[in-house]
């Protein structure tokens, strides 16, 4: 059906540095594709390619086996939501949404119109299809937005951020809209955010970008429990994970920053090495000076739980770790640091070495 | 505190006094011609300026004994030539300079700018040498061709055109929308307050014009309003002044007109709601 495929694409202005390098991905008909990285990695670039606005340097790129490298926008039949909206300020809601349709001049007029109500009657703006965009709120410019894109009969989809000019409420509501729209149309949805959030969420497969490199591409489960590195890692999760240097002391036992030891489930091959423990691993017990490794910075409260952020003695190193909200720290409190033996390792390029259940089993 | 409120209460009025007294001062020589325009001239002669005589006959003679009504007709004809022309050919060198990609825009735009420099006092002999060579003299067409488009619109719309958001542009090509389409679907109501502003601006200018045309124009088939104004003056051995008012209010209403018009969109917020 509809799917895109990536082959080694590259981006280059000029005769600078690439700002993306042999990205390469399989994005499935029907599924919620999520491209994630931090502002200016080059993911609005990629979703421009795929759309034809930016042309393509190097690699290719197929949509239902055709490759459409130098194809025109309107002829890769995709649509598109912007950031922005990207509303015509001039035309009531209706006249919005029927914009494309009536471009395209291969619709009937009653086509068009049955089009456009079905499409304004999903995302519950009928009663509103004589405003003009000025005179709405932002959530529902966004489902004008939307309904532009349920109203055309393509099936690929591709979002740029947007949510990111909604409030934080809004957000998590129209993440629910766009995520059920999308499974109730079978919709193609490629979506770019730099919202870790919105990727783990929404996405059935995310795509890590990061550097002008792809870092990793997989489910939210598999980036969340098996990241490639350590930039994947530090990525999900709120607070971000702790990444800390550690040695090898003997067999699985492993002294983490020199201001704690722990057991490990696997042999490291190396010697040296970091150890990220993501913040609900971590463990704190109040201790007295002789006996602590670490000492309270600051506590930020949650409701049901607290995060405590702790410097360790050594190295100017802060960790972040998940407690109870009935637990009795507070600041410049003295602290001891340990961990569970749920972490993650990587090499001193920032390689995940983590070897999984089944290799432990193996080895 | 109510020392303070005093003196917030003078300032106010003081700024009020001031600015009422500046309005006073410009607008009293309009006020009076118009009120001179209802007087006989006799009364006007005589410096009679409170005379109650008040009769609309200056304005019945006006039409009936001058040509006015047919200096009006090439004065309208000429002007919303010129501002259709320059809407349509200004909107689209604009468009050129800011949508479409080619070698030395910068230095052709830049071009452009260098015309704007030069007074309009000095290609008045070169254009007068063109338009009497064309055999265009004493005709529409001598008032209207040097002026179809302006390199002030140009500049004034591309301005304008630079600021429709990207995503407008980027929305139109997934829709397959041709250079054209973009134009004249998006482009032009995005920017109709600009539109607007220019084609007044280029509208009043043509109307006012004065120098060029009194130099290419010698009939009263192809003179305009401002010179037949002139002519009413110096035609008579005995300036009929009532008249002459009346004329001149005649030639300040449509102006008017135009501004109130356009006034109507000088609204900011129009396109509020296209991005975020």
């Amino acid at each position: 059906m509809s799917t895109v495929f990536l082959t080694n694409v590259c981006k280059q202005y000029d005769s600078e540095k690439n700002v993306l390098n042999n990205v390469t991905a399989e994005i499935q008909s029907g599924e919620f594709f999520v491209i994630v990285g931090s502002s200016g990695c080059g993911k609005s670039t990629l979703l421009r390619m795929i759309a034809g606005l930016i042309s393509i340097t190097d690699g290719e790129i197929k949509i239902d086996d055709k490759v459409v490298n130098d194809l025109q926008p309107k002829d890769r039949n995709l649509t598109m939501v912007f950031q922005s909206y990207a509303l015509f300020p001039f035309l009531s809601v209706w006249d919005n949404v029927a914009f494309g349709l009536k471009a395209r001049k291969n619709l009937s007029q009653s086509e068009i119109a049955s089009r456009v109500d079905n499409a304004l009657k999903m995302v519950d703006l009928e009663g509103l299809k004589d405003r003009k965009p000025r005179e709405l709120s932002g959530g529902q410019r966004q489902r004008v937005a939307l309904a532009r894109a349920v109203a055309s009969d393509a099936k690929i989809c591709l979002m740029d951020e947007p949510l990111s000019n909604l409030d934080a409420q809004l957000r998590i509501k129209m993440r629910q809209e766009i995520y059920a729209l999308q499974r109730k149309l079978g919709l193609t949805l490629i979506y770019v955010t730099h919202d870790q959030v919105e990727a783990m969420t929404m996405a059935d497969h995310i795509m890590v970008l990061h550097d002008s490199h792809v870092q990793q591409i997989g489910t939210p489960a598999e980036i969340y429990k098996k990241p490639a590195n350590e930039f994947v890692a530090s990525f999900f999760g709120v607070p971000p994970i702790n990444i800390l240097p550690a040695v090898k002391i003997s067999g699985k036992k492993i002294n983490v920053n020199n201001d704690f030891q722990m057991q490990i489930k696997q042999q490291v091959p190396v010697d040296n090495f970091k150890v990220g423990i993501r913040p609900n691993e971590v463990m704190i017990e109040a201790a007295d000076e002789l006996e602590a490794n670490a000492s309270i910075r600051t506590i930020e409260f949650l409701g049901d739980e607290k995060i405590v952020y702790a410097q360790m003695n050594n190295n100017n190193i802060e960790v972040a770790a998940i407690v109870p909200s009935d637990s009795q720290f507070k600041a410049f409190d003295t602290i001891k640091v340990s961990a569970g033996d749920n972490v993650l390792l990587f090499d001193n390029d920032g390689i995940n070495i983590t070897k999984n259940a089944e290799e432990l089993v193996n080895a | 505190m109510a020392n303070f409120d005093e003196r917030a209460i003078l300032k106010r009025v003081f700024s009020y006094i001031l600015l009422i007294a500046l309005a006073l001062i410009i607008l009293a020589p309009f006020f009076i011609g118009i009120w001179t325009s209802f007087l006989p001239t006799m009364d006007i002669a005589k410096g009679n300026l409170f005379s109650t005589n008040l009769s609309l006959d200056n304005y019945v003679s006006a039409f009936t004994k001058t040509p006015i009504l047919r200096y009006l007709l090439n004065t309208v004809v000429i002007a919303t030539l010129t501002m259709v022309a320059q809407l349509i050919f200004c909107s689209m060198s604009a468009y050129a300079f800011v949508f479409l990609k080619f070698r030395f825009r910068k230095t052709i735009f830049a071009l452009f700018l260098v015309t704007m420099m030069l007074p309009f006092e000095a290609e008045i002999i070169p254009n007068f040498a063109t338009i009497k060579h064309m055999g265009l003299l004493d005709n529409y067409a001598a008032l209207i061709i040097p002026f179809l488009t302006s390199a002030f619109g140009t500049f004034m719309l591309r301005q304008s055109f630079m600021q429709t958001p990207a995503e407008l542009k980027e929305a139109a090509d997934i829709e397959g929308l041709n250079h054209f389409q973009f134009y004249w679907n998006i482009v032009l109501p995005y920017n109709k307050i600009s539109m607007i502003t220019l084609g007044a601006y280029s509208f009043l200018g043509a109307w006012n014009q004065y120098l060029w045309p009194m130099l290419t124009t010698f009939s009263n088939n192809s003179r305009v309003i401002q010179n037949g104004l002139k002519q009413l003056q110096s035609e008579e051995t005995f300036n009929d002044w009532g008249m002459i008012q009346a004329s001149a209010a005649i030639i300040v209403i449509p102006t008017i007109i135009v501004l109130f018009i356009g006034q109507h969109y000088f609204k900011s917020g129009m396109n509020e709601g296209a991005v975020k």
